[in-house]
């Protein structure tokens, strides 16, 4: 719901209307009248959040705390928020959330607070959490409709030297606020920052979907936001700040031409100060070059020249098309803020509190894409196994512009692109390939966009548009192809661990019998050895002791003949103590070693050593290792180098930049060169039991 | 052969084993071992002996895999063990030695079907028999009852003659698990046919009814899926005596294979089948025509049975438009039936007019 569609008026010049049918309209217009939009949401408040006691209060915590993080973002400042709850009488809540944001100058103070749909983000075109400036005013109407208490502010900005204080409440009918008191303030030691007070009747509960799960969530997707929480019975959390770094701030944009709507493309027009159709198409809309301008009005067969304002819907309606058949650049990045892997990573860690997983599939932050002429970009991370629990549905964190989405899972775009995705191919379970997969995993999906389109103004649940759900299914392929990788690389070693056990006690065991048997010397091992074996063996182990990351990286040679190859590793450049790489590399670039090694003889061990300096312990798990010159089949624990590496010369280099080929939906499947001539004879099936 | 020989001639085929596994090893290369599969697909029929045999196909059994290792770790323990007990004048069933793998580390078998199924193995590559390698069933033999009279070696060595009928309680003779000349003589008999009998109900049901002495018979319990001594037993008496062989089991998908596994040869032992199968074996019933022309009180067929019948169309032992037929026409009715199902028409029915219906349709009887 939109504020345009309540008071709509809506004409349509096609139709005629009969005699009758105007008297009827005349009736009905009688009784007709506008409603205020506080009404409306009065009478409507679960379309806003407020459906039940217990979501209620989150409800409430969740729009100040929006509010907050989106004002101390715009402002550059680093997040210190603090939410109290107080239960003042039976099933009645004071809610108090306070920030170190700008503050907001008096004569705003009011307005913000007590007017619904009023706010500095309605028409920007930017990733923000609030959007249409109803949140925390509602929060004042519910509260004042509940308990019957007016919201107390408190503001202060930089340059002000005290505090103002405003007792407000919300007229209603007229949507305005009502100031009861109004006042200045000492407010201790506070530069800058804003407090609310209200109350509001509610449940308070813990565990899942609770205001602490949605500041957890919050914090997970938020590192560099540090929240105190007390809560109503006493105790005091606090969820400290993992990074002093802002997210990089986002920059307002024109909206991108492509799925614009018809209605929204007239009424740009309309209020257009350009003269020329093409000067609008530039000035207007990003991404539009004069050039571009003037294809689509050659491509629509509207005149250049023709003023916006004079358009018909004919030629709004071609241009549209023509839109459409146009190739214009994807919307600008710069307007988005995604969380990235490093943060995912983070976050997820953080989720796990304390279970160790087996797996962090690297991060995938797809580039943006557009609906509607929004950009959006989809990001997605997994992890998987360890202590996760294995029989149960995989745990889903839902999360638009960086704000936890915790109701509403099944109405989600998230919930059904996951639904969509057939998870067997990647090592999860899911009942006829379809639904929530079952298994050790939690999947985390970010959606980042100026515009998200919820299904409610509670801002609970993401509609599902064919665009954004299919994007995350991408995002979601490339992750969990990632996962499939590893899976496949862990079944790869389990599978050369047997041959070790074979080579190492059954082989040895096998040839003492056969020579005590038969009354000759055991016969030498090394060549049957190499021919059970034939692979390269290579493993990283990882010592961490004084902000030391020790890594080894051991080159087993069990071919039957001698090897000469290349190994790459790609580690934290900044870390890398360039001083202890033994040996040393052949070319160092960026965050990738190489060393071009000597023939490794057969049977024999090649080890390479380097140190990685002030990483905390988790930042670094997994050596990333590639081969080259060899062929890859052959080498268990490293993978073939990709091929376009490293073509742009930057040295920058990430696992996704290839990764587009899940959109393919084809996984590749590296065969076993386990073929011999002849059945094996232990892996008959077939076998007819003539036993009962 | 005498004995002797017999277990020296193993012994020998048994360190060919082990040496080539040990020069295998010594060249540098995988140590591997080929032998017959032993499924279905790689059974073939041999004219000249009329049973059924392994055809040529081979699977390896090779170090490169843990499978293969831990078989040929265990192939090596157990050439091992047979060469001492040959040595030191033991011998053991087929149980004792799973029991005594418990101490060979890592070549323990999972379980004893394992073991049995390597010591087959280790006959079908050596080409001697399990009881050359000083190996024993603990199986016991089916009972007999019938008029026929044999000459049994007993424990003291001493030769002792036995009548099937006369010297037997009600439970009949049981069969040794050697049923070879210098065990068991034949002697004589005035009976017409055996008659070998799948569950113990109807074997005693037969004996009380008098059915022996009445349609001059040797009535055999089969104990389900009958033992190498009792096919070997019933080959002898039909090859010796001139004796013909009729096969009378429940009417399902398994006892199909028990009259397979008399008349062509079971597949696990088809090195051996025309040691074993006695080609000219008949089937006498249950049929699933049975079922419907006597309308029996029947089970409905379970997954397993159906799986057993359609693993049963494409098993060339059952190629056949007789067995083609039934196999299809108990999946089309879903319903299998007991042989005690006949007593529905009361407790002689069988005797009295089952059988000699079926026998006489069969020509055993006139």
């Amino acid at each position: 719901m939109s504020a345009e569609s309540i008071q709509c008026h809506f004409q349509d010049p096609h139709t005629t209307l009969g005699d009758t049918m105007t008297d009827i309209a005349e009736t009905l217009a009688k009784q007709q009248k506008e409603i205020s939009i506080a009404e409306f949401f009065e009478k409507n408040k679960q379309i806003l959040g407020f459906d039940s006691q217990t979501k209620s209060l989150i409800t409430a915590v969740k729009e100040g705390v929006d509010n907050s993080l989106d004002a101390c973002e715009e402002a550059r400042i680093l997040p210190d928020i603090y939410v109290e709850l107080t239960e003042t009488e039976k099933g009645e809540y004071k809610i108090v959330i306070e920030d170190n944001g700008p503050g907001i100058v008096k004569r705003q103070i009011a307005n913000v607070f007590g007017r619904l749909l009023y706010g500095s983000r309605f028409h920007a075109i930017r990733q923000s959490r609030g959007q249409q400036g109803i949140g925390i005013s509602a929060v004042v109407m519910y509260s004042q409709l509940t308990t019957g208490k007016p919201a107390l502010i408190i503001s202060k900005t930089k340059s002000e030297e005290v505090a103002h204080f405003v007792k407000l409440v919300l007229d209603i009918k007229r949507n305005r606020p009502d100031i009861i008191e109004e006042d200045f303030r000492i407010w201790d030691g506070k530069l800058h920052g804003t407090r609310i007070e209200v109350h509001v009747k509610g449940r308070y509960v813990a565990g899942k979907q609770s205001i602490l799960e949605y500041l957890r969530a919050t914090a997970i997707v938020n590192p560099h936001v540090q929240i105190t929480f007390k809560d109503p019975n006493g105790g005091t959390i606090s969820l400290p700040r993992v990074t002093e770094d802002l997210p990089k701030e986002t920059i307002e944009s024109k909206p991108h031409p492509e799925g614009i709507e018809l209605g929204q493309f007239m009424s740009m027009a309309k209020a257009s100060e350009h003269r020329k159709l093409t000067a609008f198409l530039v000035n207007e809309f990003s991404r539009v070059s004069p050039r571009v301008a003037k294809e689509i009005c050659d491509a629509a067969n509207v005149p250049e020249n023709r003023s916006p304002k004079r358009m018909s819907l004919e030629e709004a309606s071609s241009l549209l098309k023509a839109i459409g058949t146009v190739k214009i650049m994807a919307p600008k990045t710069d307007c988005l803020t995604p969380i990235g892997e490093t943060l995912i990573r983070k976050g997820l860690r953080n989720v796990l509190e304390g279970l160790k997983p087996g797996y962090y599939a690297p991060p995938v932050s797809r580039s943006p894409s557009v609906y509607s002429g929004h950009p959006f970009l989809a990001e997605v991370g997994i992890v998987y196994g360890g202590q996760l629990p294995k029989d149960q549905q995989v745990e889903i964190l839902r999360f638009g512009n960086r704000v936890p989405l915790l109701y509403q899972q099944g109405a989600d775009v998230i919930t059904k692109a996951i639904t969509e995705v057939d998870w067997r191919r990647y090592g999860l379970e899911q009942r006829g390939g379809k639904g929530i997969p079952f298994g050790p995993a939690i999947i985390l999906v970010h959606i980042a966009s100026t515009q998200l389109p919820f299904t409610s103004e509670a801002k609970e649940a993401i509609a599902n548009l064919d665009p954004i759900r299919d994007e995350i299914v991408r995002a979601l392929r490339l992750c969990a192809r990632n996962l499939k990788t590893h899976l496949g690389k862990k079944a790869k070693r389990s599978k050369t661990r047997e041959k070790f056990d074979i080579v190492q006690i059954l082989l040895p065991e096998i040839a003492r019998k056969a020579a005590s048997i038969v009354g000759k010397p055991v016969p030498d091992l090394g060549k049957t050895v190499t021919e059970i074996m034939n692979v390269v063996w290579i493993d990283d182990n990882i010592e961490y002791s004084k902000r030391r990351h020790k890594v080894a990286i051991r080159i087993h040679n069990y071919m039957s003949t001698g090897q000469k190859f290349n190994v790459h590793a790609v580690v934290p450049g900044k870390a890398l103590d360039r001083k202890r790489i033994q040996p040393e590399p052949d070319s160092v670039n960026g965050d990738k070693l190489t060393w071009n090694l000597k023939r490794i003889p057969s049977t024999e061990i090649v080890t390479i050593t380097f140190e990685l300096v002030g990483l905390d312990q988790d930042e670094y798990s997994d050596t990333e290792i590639f081969i080259s010159d060899i062929n890859h089949a052959s080498v268990i624990g490293a993978e073939p180098l990709p091929g376009d590496w490293d073509l742009d010369g930057t040295g920058q280099y990430s696992l996704f930049s290839f990764g587009d080929a899940a959109d393919e939906d084809e996984v590749e499947e590296i065969e076993e060169d386990d073929d011999e001539n002849g059945v094996d004879y232990d892996e008959q099936t077939e076998v007819i039991s003539d036993e009962e | 052969m005498k004995n002797e020989e017999r277990h020296h001639r193993a012994v020998d085929e048994l360190y060919k084993i082990a040496d080539d596994i040990y020069n295998q090893i010594d060249r540098g290369q995988i140590p591997k071992m080929s032998i017959p599969l032993r499924s279905k697909k790689n059974i073939q029929f041999a004219p000249r002996k009329g049973v059924w045999k392994y055809g040529s196909m081979h699977g390896v059994r090779s170090a490169k895999k843990m499978t293969g290792a831990y078989m040929l770790l265990r192939t090596m323990y157990m050439l091992e063990f047979i060469q001492g007990m040959v040595k030191d004048s033991k011998s053991s069933t087929l149980r004792e030695m799973y029991y005594i793998s418990e101490g060979w580390g890592n070549a323990k078998f999972g379980s004893q079907d394992e073991s049995n199924n390597l010591a087959e193995d280790l006959e079908i590559v050596t080409t001697c028999m399990r009881e050359d390698f000083k190996l024993r069933p603990e199986e016991d033999g089916a009972r007999v009852i019938g008029n026929l009279t044999l000459e049994e070696m007993n424990r003291k060595g001493e030769k002792k003659k036995i009548n099937l009928r006369d010297d037997v309680g009600d439970s009949g003779y049981g069969i040794p698990f050697n049923v070879e000349k210098d065990k068991i003589t034949l002697l004589n008999t005035d009976a017409k046919f055996i008659i070998a009998i799948e569950t113990g109900g109807m074997f005693d049901r037969l004996v009380e009814n008098g059915f022996d002495e009445k349609y001059n018979a040797i009535i055999l319990h089969l104990k389900g899926q009958p033992a190498r001594s009792t096919r070997r037993f019933m080959k002898r008496l039909n090859e010796e005596m001139n004796l013909p062989v009729v096969v009378f089991t429940d009417g399902d998908p398994w006892s199909f294979r028990i009259f397979s596994s008399i008349a062509y040869g079971a597949i696990k032992t088809a090195h051996i089948s025309e040691y074993l199968a006695t080609p000219t074996a008949m089937y006498c019933g249950i049929t699933t025509s049975d079922i419907l022309n006597y309308d029996l009180p029947t089970d409905k067929l379970n997954p397993q049975d159906i799986k057993a019948l359609e693993s049963e169309l494409t098993d060339p032992r059952f190629k056949d438009r007789f067995w083609k037929d039934e196999i299809e026409l108990m999946l089309k009715i879903g319903k299998k039936a007991e042989q005690q199902a006949l007593a529905k028409y009361g407790l002689d029915f069988v005797t009295d007019k089952y059988l000699p219906e079926k026998l006489t349709e069969l020509g055993i009887l006139q």
